[in-house]
């Protein structure tokens, strides 16, 4: 293994720690694979990163997730090394994982240090999404277990060398003591430094009860805040790799537009360019410098085939809806709904839009790659990592044990941004030239080609009895796919991948839907209010039995990824909207009526939290007597199981409505959020207000356009965001802490319930349902103007 | 090609670039600075913020030779970890970020505009903030951090 390699594969550490390891010929792989020594000390110096042009080593599979080195190592200083497999990607999850540690090694928050997500030295976590990393790596399983499992370890060691059995040990500070005797104590450096465990994790091992916690629970500050905040914290923008050139790419003008021919002359002699590169309808350029990159990227002249045409963005919900092929689901299907639907004194019926909207990263995703001969080194915003090193090795012919994927933090992400795209181009950029190359896109690119949030049309149907109690509730929706993440062998899921040849992942129709035969809540396809039964097992959250919810997906037109809450934010729109029109029909409060029809004792209590704290005042809503003109206020709540039950919240929202504009002002947003045991209350809070937020701008202004051929929404004033300092509204947060559930979903409940509430309180004000994301000034008045 | 010096936080560098590159361009990748970030490239964002004589300037769309001789300063320059600003204080006193990628917007732009009214009400702060983006939302607890700094200066 080469010196270069070597320091590749050690980037995140200390340069204390690098040359400790370089004098004893050493790395994190070579550790795990023999016995030696490990010498790792913790400074702010892992924050700021530092990147090194790459050498000759083959990386070999994931560490072995059942083996107790595979996540914690410790230092002959007593420091701690933690390796975890989800990344931060600005969510906050690295602080709490290292308070994780420090609880379950008993060591203070400073004396660990947490490597995140790098093939060539972490376990293979799958990918940072889906609200999935607090419940992974936070109940009795992965890193807590491993960080039980080394406490309970070292107790072990120390009973053995104190000459005590473990019931008269403690672990505190970074040591073994006798409870009797303070002076008797064993360092974890005398016990296990720089020496393995070798253990693999104890299922059994006991975690810390919350009642004892000093770390976790606590409000513990980021440590990359301080480099972020001066300017000094490497993102994945600023890797920096010696000889490292510029790549710019050309992506087609039109939705489906094929590479006819392209010009290399049109370019030629252009000052730093390095070579243009074409791979099927892959096309890019690499330059000495960026801004040469930009110019040679814009003036290549490329003659593209026509696109493929789109369906016409004004009726593109009817063209959602008609579709012949489908892929459809049951979710839930009682059979008796038709039946009771007869039965009902009312049924109402409405139906809810939902626009494709995209993550908006606020930087253009940007990754360097370095790819010479066989082997490929790439630094990368992915959520994945170890897909990435698969779906990236096919891309460039390689062997997935050549690459190795180094995640670098990216513009925050929200889901499947242009980051893994940019990767892919940097790849073959790089791997064209045979030098590392960095791409970052332009703000079009990342824009007109990002994986969208998925469209929906979507069909409630309700019957109420005469006592205005659900009796039935019959869910069906329209939603359109093409691509995905691209999990370990699609590169084909994103947009650089398919113009280099790869297909995404095929669209198979089927139908009718197969009967259900395991409760699957399906991204919230399940309303809250239905009792979940599939089996013989109630596994819903409401009471009401009689139910069915359908899905149909369609092939869109638009690559479509995971979006913060995907689907769960479109569905719970349509659940949530529709549950205040069956309570204004039934002329019940909204808060009564949600607490009549849910039987889950978490969501009871969300309910009642938000509006408590929101001073919920029991009527029924649209309010009475309100006026038809002017400037009027309004509130409403929402309310959601995420994923059935990853996590759980309730948003009342109170807005002003300006009837002669349509202009609606949200003026108070109350979250009250469950997520199990509070881990660290200031980043969950963190995340509960800003997700708020993000909700409340994609439910007033956030919308992707396009025209015949092409997206339109490609810049900041073509794709809306609500700014930093625009009538904002203030946000209160009621957290509940579980310390007796388990760990669960923390970072997309409350961004879920926003439109709806926000909807709900529109209606509340006045009288006018909105059933049509974005809720545009245009789209109030409308409303307001069909109101009888 | 053209030799052009910028005035850097305090420290003059001279370049050898196309005058039309952008002075984004020259600060991060000339000059390998991490403060401002490449976000949009057409000034609608403002992770490019740098301060020119007293001013916030978005960086990215505007050439370099508009800059030589000019003072310029970077999130880098106005604070170091061991000796922030009062507001790169504020920022993690009020743990006012989320992903990080606009701070450089966020915080210049807020030093610019404290620089000039020492004493703001909070619609005024909203106001200053009014053209800044941050997808990560974290706009409550940014201009929380701007008020504490404000009454920090203020003392």
């Amino acid at each position: 293994m080469s010196k270069l390699a070597e320091v590749h594969a050690t980037s995140a550490l200390t340069a204390d720690a690098l040359a400790a390891l370089r004098r004893a010929g050493f790395s994190r792989r070579s550790f795990l694979k023999g016995t030696g020594a490990l010498i790792v000390t913790f400074s702010m110096e892992s924050m700021l990163g530092s990147s090194l042009a790459q050498g000759q080593e083959a990386f070999e599979g994931a560490t072995p997730a059942v083996e107790l080195d595979s996540w914690i190592a410790i230092g002959a200083d007593g420091s701690v090394t933690a390796y975890t497999g989800k990344a931060e990607i600005g969510q906050g999850i690295s602080t709490a994982q290292t308070q994780l540690v420090a609880e379950e090694l008993c060591v203070p928050f400073s004396r660990v240090n947490l490597i995140a997500c790098d093939t060539a030295k972490t376990p293979d976590q799958g990918v940072t999404s889906g609200s999935q990393s607090h419940p992974t790596n936070f109940n009795q399983g992965n890193l807590a277990l491993a960080g039980a499992t080394a406490r309970q370890a070292l107790l072990e060691m120390g009973a053995k060398q104190l000459g005590v059995p473990v019931e008269q040990l403690t672990a505190a500070d970074g040591e073994i003591r006798v409870k009797s005797d303070a002076s008797k104590k064993a360092s974890y450096g005398q016990l296990i430094g720089g020496k393995k465990f070798n253990l693999t994790l104890d299922k059994n091992a006991k975690r810390k009860p919350a009642s004892e916690w000093t770390v976790l629970g606590t409000a513990a500050r980021r440590p990359d805040m301080p480099a972020m905040v001066t300017g000094q914290f490497e993102f994945a923008h600023n890797v920096r790799l010696p000889g490292m050139l510029h790549g710019r790419v050309v992506r087609p003008p039109a939705v489906g537009a094929t590479v006819m021919s392209v010009d290399e002359g049109s370019v030629e002699g252009m000052p730093g360019l390095v070579k243009v590169v074409v791979k099927k309808n892959f096309v890019g350029v690499v330059a000495e410098k960026p801004w040469q990159a930009t110019q040679a990227a814009k003036k290549l002249s490329v003659n593209w085939s026509p696109g493929a045409g789109l369906p016409n963005h004004d009726n593109f919900y009817e063209y959602l809806r008609n579709q012949k092929s489908t892929r459809d689901t049951l979710l839930v299907n009682s059979k008796d709904v038709e039946q009771k639907l007869g039965e009902a004194a009312t049924v109402l019926k409405a139906t809810y839009y939902h626009p494709y909207q995209m993550h908006g990263s606020m930087g253009s995703s940007c990754a360097v790659a370095d790819v010479q001969g066989d082997k490929a080194i790439l630094y990368s915003p992915t959520q994945a990592v170890w897909h990435q090193r698969s779906a990236a090795a096919m891309l460039l012919g390689l062997k997935p044990e050549n690459v190795q994927v180094i995640f670098r933090r990216g513009s925050g992400c929200y889901g499947l941004n242009g980051a893994d795209a940019v990767t892919y181009d940097a790849a073959l950029l790089s791997q064209a030239v045979g030098k590392p190359v960095r791409v970052q896109l332009t703000r079009q690119e990342e824009m007109a080609w990002e994986n969208y949030g998925f469209p929906y049309v979507m069909d409630e149907r309700a019957g109420l009895d005469a006592q205005g109690n659900i009796i039935a509730w019959d869910h069906e929706s329209w939603s359109a796919v093409l691509g995905n993440r691209p999990g370990y062998n699609t590169p084909g899921n994103v947009i650089t991948g398919y113009l280099a040849g790869f297909p995404p992942e095929p669209f198979r129709p089927r139908s009718p839907a197969p009967e259900p035969t395991a409760f699957n809540n399906n991204s919230n396809g399940v309303p809250s209010y239905v009792a979940g039964n599939v089996g013989g097992m109630a596994r819903g959250t409401g009471t009401v039995k009689s139910e069915r919810a359908l899905t149909h997906n369609i092939a869109s037109p638009f690559w479509t990824g995971p979006l913060r809450s995907p689907a769960r934010l479109q569905n719970t729109f349509a659940h949530e909207s529709f549950m205040d029109e069956l309570a204004a029909h039934a002329k019940a409060d909204p808060v009564e009526f949600r607490l009549r029809h849910l039987s889950h004792p978490r969501m009871i209590g969300v309910v009642k939290a938000a509006a408590v704290k929101a001073n919920w005042a029991p009527r029924p809503s649209p309010q009475s007597g309100m006026r038809r003109t002017g400037t009027v206020t309004g509130r409403g709540i929402a309310c959601v199981a995420y994923e059935g039950g990853n996590g759980y919240a309730a948003l009342v929202a109170e807005v002003e409505v300006n009837q002669d504009t349509g202009n609606v002002s949200v003026k108070r947003l109350v979250v009250s959020n469950d997520s199990g045991p509070i881990s660290n209350p200031d980043g969950l809070r963190n995340q509960a207000e800003g997700g708020a937020l993000q909700g409340t701008s994609r439910a007033l202004m956030e919308e992707v356009t396009w025209d015949n051929e092409k997206v339109t929404s490609i810049d900041w004033k073509t794709y809306h965001s609500l700014p930093v300092g625009f009538d904002l509204p203030t946000i209160d947060v009621e957290l509940l802490n579980r310390p007796d559930e388990p760990a669960a979903g923390a970072g997309e409940t409350s961004i879920t319930v926003v439109a709806a509430a926000i909807g709900n309180a529109i209606c509340d004000a006045t009288g006018a349902r909105i059933r049509q994301i974005p809720f545009t000034p245009e789209r109030v008045k409308a409303a307001l103007a069909s109101r009888t | 090609m053209s030799a052009i010096t910028l005035k850097v936080n305090g420290r003059s560098h001279t370049l050898d670039l196309d005058p039309t590159t952008p002075l984004l361009y020259a600060l991060t990748d000339d000059l390998a600075l991490r403060g401002p970030k490449f976000g949009c490239g057409l000034g609608q964002c403002g992770a490019c913020t740098v301060i020119v004589n007293g001013q916030t300037v978005r960086s990215c769309n505007k050439p370099v030779s508009g800059f030589a001789g000019a003072d310029i300063t970077t999130l880098e320059g106005i604070g170091t970890m061991d000796k922030p600003h009062p507001l790169q204080k504020a920022f993690i006193e009020e743990q006012a970020a989320q992903c990080g990628f606009c701070l450089s917007a966020a915080i210049l732009t807020a030093k610019v505009f404290l620089d000039k009214k020492p004493k703001p009400t909070e619609p005024e702060i909203q106001q200053a903030m009014s053209r800044i983006l941050c997808r990560c939302f974290t706009s409550l607890r940014m201009l929380r951090a701007i008020s504490r700094a404000s009454k920090e200066i203020a003392r």
